[in-house]
């Protein structure tokens, strides 16, 4: 008997791809309910203030309007009154806004109501009868304003192992001291995650004490848990089905106020309400990446050593939530520097809540610093890499702890040769190529290889195939196919005969899709459940068969119907005999982290490399070859991998040039409200991306060796784009993103 | 909204069906006076013959259908909700993402900036209706085979584009390609495997 290919590291296709190019696959707003209804949003027109009154007259009896619900006549919410009051929630950080619970507003185009109608047509009309009134009182949206007032996070106050205090090891501000030194402010404006899928939820009250959402989340269990609290009901009770999710990027780590508004609306109008977001309603309502100040001061030895790094950085938040990020984190452990200073703050505006966005703080973080790194290689003279390689560092600077592993080396010689790197000029605008200027650039990202605990489910059934489940979602990876790789490895089993359900909050439970811990933790988990199944199939087959009575896990392969070994294929026993004994054969084990953690410190590396064409009377950037290259420890689907790597390319390319979400402070409106006005990066925007993988196992993460693609595939790539800009032009861009102004 | 199969009674272009309630028309700018205040007055019979539904004749993936629709739905809302076919994303709703992509008479529309009846007599096409069968049309399966997708919301969009591309004559390059490909976001930033799925589909010659 042959043994079954390989699957992981295999390029396989997705096992969703056929629902995906088909227009079979169901995402949160295209579930047929019986009765179902549609609700549109009403926002609030200030931006600071009290509702005083609400003219819902005219709507109410607009064709085919079921409701109109505001906070003067919402149904109580159980969890409202509660809110903040739950000692394990620490209520100083604030919370998500109560819908329609209060007179207040704290951002413009706070849902004031909600309309529900027939049809989607008369739900929007009848939207736009409702008009609020209002007391305005005075706002703050800019954070440069707001500076002055920027305090040290609450959680950090409260707890001096929070890793939002201040850090320091040698001497404070050093870097002013030294010799060779910079000292630079770093902008990056409020960026918007603007999946392709707008936010959307169905809602469906099944019994006065049943809720059941689909829902845009990349956590089901965590949307369970938010909608439990909120209506009073047990967990059990709430059911959050997200099986497809039209790409998030961070916006659905969080539960929204629009979500609570169709939960509310089908309570009241008793059916189930539908309720998708405009895009207009993505940049007020469902987060973003916070405009964040930052400023770093560097020193270095003549040879290129870096003496001394202060990092400081100001990020903007809501009234009512403290949102913090590790903007300050990749700083503390990359280089070798013996004098460190990290200062975070916070600075309150009467905005919607931020919620983190693909490479979160890290991204943000990583443009500041690389930056920083390239402009002090250049007033060394020295060549940026080899300046990185100056002050690589062995050991985590920042606890002294070894790495798990790390091969940034490697990923530099791979990105460097790729690139043409020696192509690159010391002096910068030295190349020029007709009318366009030509650079090279370089930026470094780093992330936590996080394991949180998931549980996946097994079992073999009788048409001869197993089924695996696990409540985590899919925002886009292709977290099902590369879960399937797995099991077809450790089962020992044709991957056509494996089916791994996710996005249901009901399946054996696991964290939300993000921080890039996905295939950490639900990997592992369905490694265990396969191995788990295979002994109780073992066991069940040792009944009858002495063969199986002392085999080893390794051993044993599922095939063709049977269950048999690999070093003995005549030894097999059909499924079918194995099912009639047992009964049933579910199995669901969990998988939790050990304590490696605490030994070794563990983290993704990547490094992008970026040639920029600049127009020497225009202005105009193209990004004309990106090459990145990740130390992510075991790939386990190369094909999915690297289009990971290149989407998060993608959106480095977004962040570099074009995202720029504006608010006029003076109604504290955006004045960038769709896709003309924010520009997010086009077909013809990308260049073909190479992408390189170190694929080295980390033995510590999980028994598969992986550590994480999502968040590395972006960080470091705007500041890679900005260094090769700098290149090719001799302008340094600190503020983003870079447009033709700025170098005109 | 009513599908009728096309062979069911011929369809009655008298038969409106008539708005319950009228004081929707207030704010219409386009209805006269007189009919405004016949709704305020609750006289609902003189405002339905403002306000109806049209008849509207399409042909959707190759099934002809006798609808009646309200003159401000979109093309888009048309599929989605009221035939059922989700397989046309909404992303913006304003003509500038892509995701609503479908063949009109053979070119590639963008579904939300047009309102269903400006099609009257018109051949749709939509993602399911690419297929043939069970069997996938070459630019699904080229999508499949290169990864063009990740999240797959873009995807009914971008395949819809991408056969346009192909048959328009716009795939003769890489840079052809990416120029005639802006149309469609994708956000999970899956280009260069969509460029790779349709230069297969081009090189391989088959019939798109
Ligand atoms: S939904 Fe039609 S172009 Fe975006
Ligand atoms: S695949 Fe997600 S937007 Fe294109």
């Amino acid at each position: 008997m042959k043994t079954p290919e390989k699957q992981i590291g295999a390029p396989m296709d997705r096992v969703d791809g056929r629902l995906k190019v088909t227009g079979a696959a169901t995402y949160s707003a295209e579930y047929e309910l019986p009765g179902i209804t549609y609700a549109v949003l009403v926002g609030s027109t200030i931006t600071k203030g009290r509702i005083t009154g609400i003219d819902s007259k005219a709507a109410e009896r607009a064709p085919g309007v079921l409701a109109v619900i505001t906070h003067f006549n919402s149904p109580k919410v159980p969890g409202f009154d509660t809110a903040g009051k739950d000692p394990s929630q620490p209520a100083t950080v604030g919370g998500p806004i109560k819908i329609f619970h209060d007179d207040k507003i704290r951002f413009n185009d706070q849902p004031i109501a909600i309309v529900v109608a027939d049809t989607l047509e008369r739900a929007r009309f009848a939207a736009r009868l409702v008009k609020g009134q209002y007391a305005p009182e005075k706002h703050q949206t800019n954070l440069e304003a707001s500076k002055p007032q920027a305090f040290l996070p609450t959680s950090a106050k409260k707890n001096p192992k929070n890793p939002m205090n201040d850090y320091q090891r040698g001497k404070t501000d050093a870097y002013k001291a030294g010799a060779i030194k910079l000292e630079q402010d770093y902008v990056i404006p409020t960026e918007v995650h603007h999946p392709m899928e707008l936010q959307a939820i169905t809602a469906h009250w099944e019994a006065p004490d049943r809720l059941t959402i689909y829902d845009k989340t990349q956590g089901t269990m965590a949307t369970r848990r938010d909608f439990a609290k909120e209506w009073g009901l047990p967990e059990e009770n709430v059911k959050v089905i997200a099986t497809f999710v039209g790409g998030a990027f961070g916006n659905a780590l969080h539960s929204w106020p629009h979500e609570s508004a169709a939960i509310m609306a089908a309570k009241v109008v008793n059916r189930p309400v539908k309720l998708m977001l405009t895009r207009e309603q993505m940049f007020t309502m469902v987060g973003y990446r916070p405009y964040t100040w930052q400023k770093i001061g560097m020193s270095a030895t003549a040879d290129g050593k870096i003496t001394a790094i202060t990092h400081e950085s100001i990020g903007q938040t809501s009234s009512y939530e403290e949102f913090t990020e590790s903007t300050l984190a990749q700083t503390r452990m990359m280089y070798q520097s013996p004098n460190l200073t990290t200062r975070y703050r916070l600075a309150s505006l009467d905005i919607g809540s931020p919620i983190w966005m693909r490479g979160p703080g890290e991204a943000t973080g990583a443009f500041a610093l690389e930056s920083a790194m390239d402009e002090m290689a250049h007033q060394l003279g020295i060549d940026p890499l080899e300046f990185r390689l100056r002050n690589y560092t062995d050991t985590d600077p920042e606890n002294g702890k070894p790495w798990s592993t790390k091969f940034l080396k490697e990923c530099y010689q791979l990105g460097a040769d790729r690139i043409g790197w020696n192509k690159r000029q010391l002096k910068p605008g030295s190349v020029r190529d007709g009318d366009w200027q030509v650079g090279y650039g370089m930026g470094v990202g780093t992330f936590g290889a996080h394991r949180g605990a998931a549980t996946v489910g097994a079992q073999l059934l009788p048409n001869g195939t197993v089924l695996l489940q696990c409540a985590t979602t899919d925002i886009g990876p292709g977290t099902g196919t590369v879960m399937t790789q797995i099991a077809a490895d450790t089962l020992g089993m044709d991957p056509q005969k494996i089916r791994f359900e996710l996005g249901n909050s009901s399946f054996p439970k696991a964290g939300t899709q993000g921080g890039s811990s996905t295939v950490n933790s639900v990997g592992p988990a369905t490694q265990q459940a396969c191995l788990a199944l295979k002994d109780k199939l073992r066991q069940l087959a040792a009944v009858g068969s002495a063969a199986f009575a002392s085999a080893k896990k390794e051993d044993i392969i599922l095939t063709d119907g049977y269950l048999t070994l690999a070093s003995n294929s005549t030894a097999r026993v059909p499924y079918a005999e194995l099912l009639k004994q047992a009964g049933g054969t579910a199995v669901a084990v969990e998988a939790k982290p050990d304590g490696a953690g605490q030994k070794y410190s563990m983290y993704s590396f990547s490094v992008h490399f970026a040639e920029v064409l600049v127009h020497v009377l225009t202005g105009e950037v193209r990004v004309s070859k990106l090459v990145s290259c990740a130390d992510a420890g075991t790939i386990i689907n190369e094909k999915t991998a690297a289009n990971q790597m290149k989407g998060g390319a993608v959106g480095g390319i977004g962040m570099a040039l074009m995202e720029h979400a504006i608010i006029d402070d003076r109604y504290g409106r955006y004045i960038t409200k769709d896709f003309a006005d924010y520009h997010v990066p086009v077909n013809a925007d990308s260049p073909d991306i190479q992408v390189a993988f170190v694929n080295q196992p980390d033995p510590y993460v999980n028994a598969l060796g992986t550590k994480g693609i999502g968040e590395i595939a972006t960080i470091g790539v705007a500041p890679a784009i900005a260094n090769a800009v700098f290149n090719a032009t001799g302008k340094r861009v600190r503020e983003l993103p870079i447009t033709p102004d700025k170098l005109v | 909204m009513n599908t009728e199969p096309e062979n069911a009674s011929p369809h009655d272009d008298s038969r409106r069906t008539f708005l319950k309630q009228s004081t929707l028309l207030t704010a219409m700018a386009l209805v006269p006076g007189p009919v405004v205040s016949a709704a305020e007055a609750k006289l609902d019979e003189r405002v339905a013959e403002a306000i109806e539904q049209v008849p509207l004749s399409l042909k959707v993936n190759g099934k002809k259908l006798k609808l009646s629709v309200e003159p401000r739905t979109t093309l888009l809302d048309l599929l989605r909700e009221q035939l059922h076919l989700n397989g046309t994303k909404k992303g913006c709703d304003y003509g500038q993402c892509g995701a609503c992509t479908v063949h009109v008479d053979g070119q590639r529309v963008n579904s939300c900036l047009s309102f269903a009846v400006m099609h009257d007599g018109k051949e749709i096409t939509t993602i399911e209706g690419l297929a043939d069968g069970d069997k996938l049309h070459p630019m699904q399966e080229a999508f499949v085979k290169h990864d063009g997708f990740q999240c797959g919301y873009c995807t009914p969009g971008q395949i819809m584009s991408a056969v346009a591309c192909v048959r328009e004559g716009h795939a003769g390059s890489e840079g052809e390609i990416r120029e005639y490909m802006s149309g469609n976001i994708c956000r999970c930033g899956a280009y260069s495997n969509i460029v790779a799925a349709i230069q297969d589909v081009k090189k391989g010659g088959q019939k798109v």
